[in-house]
């Protein structure tokens, strides 16, 4: 009887660390790039770029890190805390910027802002083509700042939740105790949102450090470029091989900071309710105006403005665009994210059963938390690992010629997917399966109820919603996804997002338009859903 | 010249209106005045504005109307509100409001100012010894019991020391046992640092074993201000007898000032309550401790329910007119339910009231409002 079970348990936990071993897998090939380094090589990066990309990512992270804190903490504490004109909607209007992929702002941006765009265009009809001055707008400065346009709304959710939740009570403490309202928010408030703050700023540099498209509109130089140009511009698989594991290092310290940091956050909670309307500190006249005028420029800036040119681009050239071509690139990307999608809901249906069943097992609690962690991965560190596997299990195997036509193509790339996305498939469905309490599976088994039918008949129809909105979910980020897509596609398999790329790097931002508002608008449905749950609690 | 006014006050309230909604103030016209040292209760049931006038106090909600002075110094009046970090007051919360992210020293630490380090080392190991927790220094918030929180949350109200401590219901998270016990704990550290405590509470027991004065909320107003004996036993209006303690009206009708005929006799003693004249009909409060077994009384009840208490014994007994009276007999006299005692209803003072439903029958019905 014993026997029985601890062989059933073994079966899962097989089941459990083989699952995992898509995101285990790319990770560890490219980290046993550090097993036997290859001097030469790394000496021969050391001479030419490894020098500019180490301080370009160090100036990106922490210049964004910096932004997003200032922005993201400042609009919280005035969202969550603060009454001023127009709060309600800057409330869930300031997570909008998060339906934008950071390379649409960013090429939307350089557009508007470019030498031959229409404000400049404008400024020469006006003084001559030299007779005004504007900023570089291909510093490194304004990339960091476009960039943190796009992702301080993560650290806006989490300070905001955290402020909330902290409610009056503890600035009313605070303050009993002989602190100012400035006082009880530097030295209460503020540093227990610290953990929410530092998760969400560790989820921006991880976001910094995985994109391709918005660096390379600007043409700054980071490991995703580099890693690109290695493996596409020079077919040398070892350099982009040894790129990917040093950015590796980065997002995984950024990965463990995260993690760290959420976790602290939970004991920092207070049960508080959020404020109420009489509870909040109501700014009047000049306070609250600035207050509505520096919401109003941020989400100006990071939303409205290069949405607006966005949808004027693609309606000057609706005509030309929306061709048969357009709508094979739309085919394309729906056919991968759905793909994708399924394959990470059942995936993450999978683990989240097994652990269901097994709550308190360590190796499968461990093997639950690895799968969830691929979010961290850039999508050009996967597209190597990945790559770097297929290649050595097709030697392992013996199978020569090459990466096997289509097939292996289109599978490469959903593994990739799979590993990148499954922790967005796996929250849904996680916070679906705590819903069905054990009590529930007890009276199941009470009356008679084999594990196969308690899964047919219980689980599946509880959980359909949850499965529903991890398909949703990864469908929508397979679609916006950039470096991988572009360096795992078969032939003749382009995307929206690698349509937006072909545009850009070429500097044809209207033609890149009406792709991106296509992503924008088919983004903003999670987005929108994220806002409304947030302003509920 | 009254004793109690020779002293300056600690905290006056002059005639106070004050609520979330200045256009309908929760609290209506109050006074109130507490010396330096005293140890005050307010009871109340939820929602009476308990907890509205204490924040008040504290400076979280503006005054309507009325004035507080603290020490002799406005610190509110319409349209000022002195902020509550000046007010040099300190409050313990019913969520106990500990910063998650300091330890229990640090937060014990928080409101002390203008110390050096040992100092603050100093006040802030004597206040932990004070309340018992110096073991738990290092700890955090959520690694304590709800106990221990309570501690840390008295420890750091004191540590800056406050002459006024304002406690909204601090033991309502607390199991019963430790509530009390934590109760007369508190209580005596006040005493020993000198200083002032007004409990808020919706618990009597709590309220009774807290203050030297009572003051019982309702709607607003303060309806009786004074010790629990008082309220008990003097109550001075309808609404107090049946919410403090337990008991019945009975139904009666005056002779004299000074007695009253019912249907368990003619009840006598010193009245208290409103003023009644002879011929009028009245209630009578009777306490559940004014009945008495008696082997020579011509009164005869029958148990209905009984209830165990250890000391005493809780009995519902019914009069053969249907009346029933509640009664706590020492837990020897032992009578099982449908057993006929005779009672005696002894009263040295006679509570009365005005009774408004009087149809000339014997009635009674329970005190409760």
């Amino acid at each position: 009887m014993i026997l029985s079970v601890s062989g059933e348990i073994n079966r899962w936990r097989l089941i459990a660390w083989l699952l995992t071993g898509v995101v285990l897998v790319p990770i560890g090939v490219i980290l046993s790039a550090w097993i036997t380094p290859e001097w030469a090589a790394w000496r021969h990066l050391l001479d030419t770029v490894l020098t500019t990309l180490l301080l370009n990512t160090a100036l990106l992270i922490l210049g964004v890190i910096a932004w997003v804190w200032f922005m993201g903490v400042g609009l919280a504490w005035l969202t969550a805390l603060c009454d001023f004109p127009g709060r309600r909607f800057f409330d869930w209007a300031l997570i909008l910027p998060l339906a934008m992929p950071a390379y649409v702002l960013a090429f939307t941006w350089l557009g508007l802002l470019d030498y031959g765009g229409p404000l400049q265009l404008g400024l020469a009809r006006r003084f001559g083509p030299n007779g005004y001055w504007f900023p570089d707008i291909r510093a490194p400065g304004m990339v960091v700042f476009f960039f943190s346009l796009s992702l301080y709304p993560y650290v806006y959710m989490l300070a905001r939740t955290a402020f909330a939740g902290q409610g009056r009570r503890m600035i009313e403490a605070a303050r009993i105790l002989g602190r100012t309202p400035w006082g009880a928010f530097w030295h209460a408030a503020l540093p227990m949102a610290r953990p929410a703050i530092a998760a969400g700023c560790a989820l921006a540099a991880m976001e910094a450090l995985a994109d391709f498209g918005a660096v390379s509109v600007f043409g700054f130089q980071t490991f995703t470029t580099a890693i690109y140009k290695a493996w596409y511009g020079m077919f040398n698989l070892p350099a982009a091989t040894q790129l990917a594991s040093l950015l590796l290092l980065f997002a995984l310290a950024a990965l463990t900071v995260e993690r760290r940091m959420r976790g602290r956050a939970r004991y920092f909670a207070s049960d508080g309710h959020a404020p109420t309307a009489r509870e909040r500190i109501v700014l009047t006249g000049m306070a609250g105006w600035l207050a509505t005028g520096v919401a109003t420029l941020v989400f100006g800036l990071a939303f409205a403005v290069p949405m607006v040119q966005l949808a004027l681009w693609a309606l000057g050239r609706i005509s030309q665009d929306l061709d048969g071509r357009y709508w094979s690139l739309l085919g394309h990307t729906l056919l991968l994210g759905v793909g994708a999608a399924l394959l990470a809901s059942l995936v993450a249906l999978v683990l989240g059963l097994i652990r269901k069943r097994y709550p308190e097992d360590r190796p499968i609690r461990l093997a639950v938390r690895l799968a969830s962690s691929g979010y961290a991965l850039p999508g050009s560190v996967l597209a190597v690992g990945v790559m770097l596997a297929l290649i050595g299990i097709s030697k392992a195997m013996g199978i020569t010629g090459g990466s096997g036509g289509l097939g292996a193509g289109v599978g490469a790339l959903l593994l990739a997917y799979l590993a990148r996305f499954l922790a967005v498939a796996m929250g849904p469905v996680e916070s679906g399966l705590e819903r069905i309490r054990p009590a529930i599976l007890e009276a199941a088994q009470g009356l008679g109820s084999t594990l196969w039918e308690q899964i047919r008949r219980i689980h599946l129809p509880l959980l359909r919603p949850g499965l529903m909105t991890a398909t949703l979910l990864v469908l929508i980020e397979v679609m916006k996804e950039m470096p991988a897509t572009l360096m795992l596609r078969p032939f003749g398999w382009d995307t929206l997002a690698v349509r937006i790329h072909e545009m850009t790097s070429e500097g044809e931002w209207e033609r890149a338009a009406l792709p991106a508002v296509t992503l924008v608008l088919i983004g903003v449905w999670p987005v929108i859903l994220l806002a409304r749950k947030s302003a509920r609690r | 010249m009254n004793p109690a006014s020779s002293v300056a006050p600690l905290l006056l309230l002059e005639a106070v209106s004050c609520g979330l909604d200045p256009h309908r103030p929760v609290v209506r016209d109050l006074n109130l005045r507490v010396d330096p040292g005293e140890m005050v209760s307010l009871l109340g049931a939820s929602g009476c504005g308990k907890t509205t006038l204490l924040r008040a106090v504290a400076g979280f909600i503006p005054l309507a109307a009325g004035q507080i002075l603290i020490k002799g110094v406005a610190v509110a009046r319409p349209g000022f509100s002195m902020p509550p970090e000046r007010r040099r007051v300190g409050m313990v919360f019913q969520d106990y409001a500990l910063f998650p992210h300091l330890t229990v020293a640090e937060n014990v630490a928080y409101g002390v100012k203008g110390e050096s380090r040992e100092r603050l080392r100093a006040i802030t190991g004597e206040m932990l010894e004070r309340v018992g927790l110096a073991s738990l220094a290092r700890r955090y918030p959520h690694e304590l019991s709800g106990g221990q929180q309570q501690r840390t949350a008295l420890a750091r109200a004191l540590a800056p020391k406050p002459e006024l401590i304002l406690l909204d219901e601090p033991f309502s998270n607390l199991d019963v046992e430790l509530r009390e016990r934590l109760g007369v704990e508190v209580r005596q550290i006040l005493e020993t640092q000198g200083t002032t405590g007004i409990l808020v509470t919706h618990d009597q027991h709590e309220a009774f074993a807290w203050g030297d004065k009572v003051g019982v909320l309702h709607e607003g107003n303060l309806r009786q201000w004074g010790t629990p004996y008082e309220l008990y036993h003097q109550p001075v209006d309808a609404f107090v007898a049946g919410f403090i303690g337990q008991g019945t009206f009975l139904s009666g009708v005056s002779q004299t000032p000074e007695e009253i005929r019912t249907a368990v006799g003619i009840l006598r003693g010193k009245p208290h309550g409103a003023r009644i004249e002879s011929g009028q009909a009245v209630r009578v409060l009777i306490r559940p401790d004014d009945v008495l077994p008696d082997a020579r009384s011509p009164i005869v009840a029958r148990v209905i329910r009984r209830a165990f208490r250890g000391a005493s014994t809780l009995y519902t007994l019914e009069l053969e007119s249907g009346c029933q009276l509640q009664s706590l007999f020492p837990s020897h006299a032992d009578h099982p339910v449908g057993d006929r005692v005779p009672i005696r209803v002894s009263t040295d003072h006679l509570v009365l009231f005005p009774d408004d439903r009087a149809d000339g029958v014997f009635t009674c019905y329970p005190a409760s409002i």
